[in-house]
């Protein structure tokens, strides 16, 4: 497995030894629902970063094309894709995320930040003790930060953009529910196109912790999961063809809200 | 934990009556409804181990999250809005690089109208005092509040933020009726007059517009006026912040002298982009932009004040017109 395929990677110690140092680096997850602003904000805030003379990659996973990485290098940013094609983009983002760490530390880069393809709303791709942020967008409606899982509730920072183009009102009510959300989060608005908000983001992951490795380090939430006849290609439907971990509705219990139930 | 230790004994319904908001950490987490007579301990406690996969967090951690939402409700207002008696723009750069050489403060109570051509650089001045700039904007602008720069804390808050903004949107996005929307905003400030301020939005909104709507009417169904009607009212009533930026109140289709009337009506500092000279001239001052900085800064002279209630017939008499044609009536000599 694995479309990224990174070789010649130092570890933390010849590292150390060759720069003669400490030159750990920094390492953010930036996660958040499709279109909802996620590569702006990162453009933004890398060039913030930039200013201050920090050397930074991005690494973008995405299903089956991106075309963020001519995004990134039109913004004179260094970035690598994963593709994680029929495999969920999540387990992809795990299995890959420590040789890009490693790449990212021998080149080495002052800061490797990691843009989800944020494609299920139950994603969770933030790590214990790497900073986590959370893009999301003011037109997803108030109900959304009830239906976003670990992504959202287990961020260090809240992004909220498209500000701009709604009211004072319903700008304060979905941040008032991405409060409630995640009452542990910062939250910041960036408007994604000025830019505007971006350098206090910027400022904010300057003072993080910077990390030597990632091995060892644990996932915040588990991971969205499925072991099923589908998984290994399966395509006919049918209770027979329906093998492994699999779900169903369970049709007694359903009151407005479909209720499902592990077989 | 302290607030865990204090509930964890109670039972899931006597939780739910200290701290009534506490029904929607159920609901955002996606957590079952709890029956009324186990303890908050025994409902977490017999959480099915599925639940806590589906929503990817432990026991402990809802438990900290409960304990963590509690304290953040409770606390979200109490540092409460700053006191607020002066706003000052000191300039910065302008596009081409000259020196934007200004020191302009307005007061609590006092309208600056902004002016100057498209382009000129009226909406990035709004924008720069909507982030009460510290010199990291692209104009360099510094926004001082009462003779200080703003502190960080309170600045970036997301919350206790001191500045609204009537923008130019002339529709809502929420799907929801009038009603819900002013309920979910009084909610979201932990506003408790709701009921009374209800009324008065919508009853203010309807003198604004001119087209009548009701409190079941579907928010995004509104038309422009009446969407900035309410968004008008709905500031004027239940924002607690003290500075307000105004971009082009003219465009709405809206009674634009009422609006202002009502937005300053509560002491608070009023700033706003025009192109409206009924406007312009309503205000104490106006600043003047050309090519993204303040050229200059006038104060409004008792001429232009006579000039004003001139300017005010000729817009009742167009006014007058305006309606005749809606009306469907003949304009006659």
């Amino acid at each position: 497995m694995g479309l990224l395929s990174l070789s010649s990677c130092f570890t933390a110690k010849e590292r150390k030894k060759k720069y003669k140092e400490e030159i750990d680096i920094r390492f953010f997850t930036f996660s958040g629902p499709p279109s909802s602003g996620k590569t702006s904000v990162i453009i933004k805030t890398a060039l913030e970063l930039k200013k201050k003379k920090y050397k930074i990659a991005v690494v973008k996973f995405d299903c089956l094309a991106t075309d963020d990485d001519k995004l990134y290098a039109k913004n004179g940013i260094e970035s690598i894709t994963g593709l994680s094609g029929n495999l969920c983009p999540d387990h992809f983002f795990i299995s890959n995320i420590d040789e890009c760490f490693n790449w990212a530390y021998a080149k080495p880069y002052d800061i490797l930040i990691s843009e989800s393809a944020g494609l299920c709303n139950r994603c969770s791709p933030h790590i214990e003790g790497c900073t986590a942020v959370c893009v999301i967008d003011n037109l997803l409606g108030i109900n959304t930060p009830r239906k976003i899982g670990p992504m959202l509730k287990t961020s260090d920072i809240t992004v909220i953009t498209k500000s701009e183009i709604v009211s004072q009102a319903e700008k304060e009510i979905f941040a008032f529910k991405i409060r409630q959300a995640n009452p542990n989060a910062i939250i910041l608005h960036i408007n994604g196109i000025t830019g505007q908000g971006a350098n206090r983001l910027s400022d904010l992951l300057e003072k993080t912790p910077q990390i030597d490795s990632l091995e060892g380090k644990e996932l915040r939430a588990s991971m969205p999961s499925a072991l099923c006849s589908y998984c290994m290609g399966e395509t006919f439907i049918g209770k027979d063809k329906q093998k492994g971990n699999v779900r169903r509705i369970n049709f007694d219990s359903i009151k407005g809200e479909a209720v499902s139930e592990k077989l | 934990m302290k607030n865990y230790n204090k509930i964890k004994s109670m039972k899931v319904h006597e939780m739910l009556n200290v701290y009534p908001y506490s029904s929607e950490f159920f609901n955002i987490n996606g957590l079952p409804q709890a029956g009324e007579e186990v303890s908050v301990h025994e409902y977490f406690s017999s959480l099915p181990y599925s639940v806590l996969q589906d929503i990817g967090a432990s026991r402990d951690e809802l438990k900290k999250r409960l304990d963590l939402f509690i304290d953040t409700m409770q606390n979200m207002f109490s540092i409460g809005m700053p006191d607020i008696k002066t706003v000052t723009i000191v300039g910065g750069t302008a596009k081409d690089g000259t020196v934007e050489n200004i020191s302009l403060t307005v007061g609590i109570g006092e309208v600056l109208c902004i002016a100057g051509n498209t382009g000129s650089g009226k909406s990035r001045l709004l924008a720069d005092i909507e982030w009460l700039a510290q010199a990291d904007t692209p104009t360099k602008r510094k926004i001082l509040v009462n003779g200080r720069p703003f502190p960080d804390s309170m600045r970036f808050s997301a919350e206790n933020k001191p500045v609204a903004q009537l923008s130019q949107n002339m529709n809502f996005v929420l799907d929801v009726c009038v009603k819900e929307f002013i309920e979910l905003h009084a909610q979201s400030l932990i506003d408790k007059k709701t009921a009374e301020k209800t009324k008065n939005i919508i009853q203010s909104a309807n003198e604004l517009s001119g087209e009548p709507f009701d409190l079941s009417s579907p928010l995004t169904s509104l038309s422009g006026g009446q969407a900035r009607a309410l968004m008008v009212a709905d500031i004027a009533f239940l924002s607690r912040s003290p500075v307000i930026l105004i971009d082009e109140i003219e465009n709405a289709g809206i009674d634009r002298k009422k609006a202002l009337r009502l937005l300053s009506s509560n002491k608070k500092i009023i700033i706003i982009a025009t192109h409206d000279p009924l406007i312009a001239l309503s205000a104490d001052k106006r600043a003047v932009m050309k090519n993204g900085r303040i050229e200059k800064v006038i104060k409004t002279t008792p001429f232009e004040k006579q000039t004003l209630s001139r300017l005010t017939e000729i817009d009742e008499f167009i006014e007058k017109k305006r309606k005749a044609l809606r009306n469907g009536d003949f304009l006659r000599e």
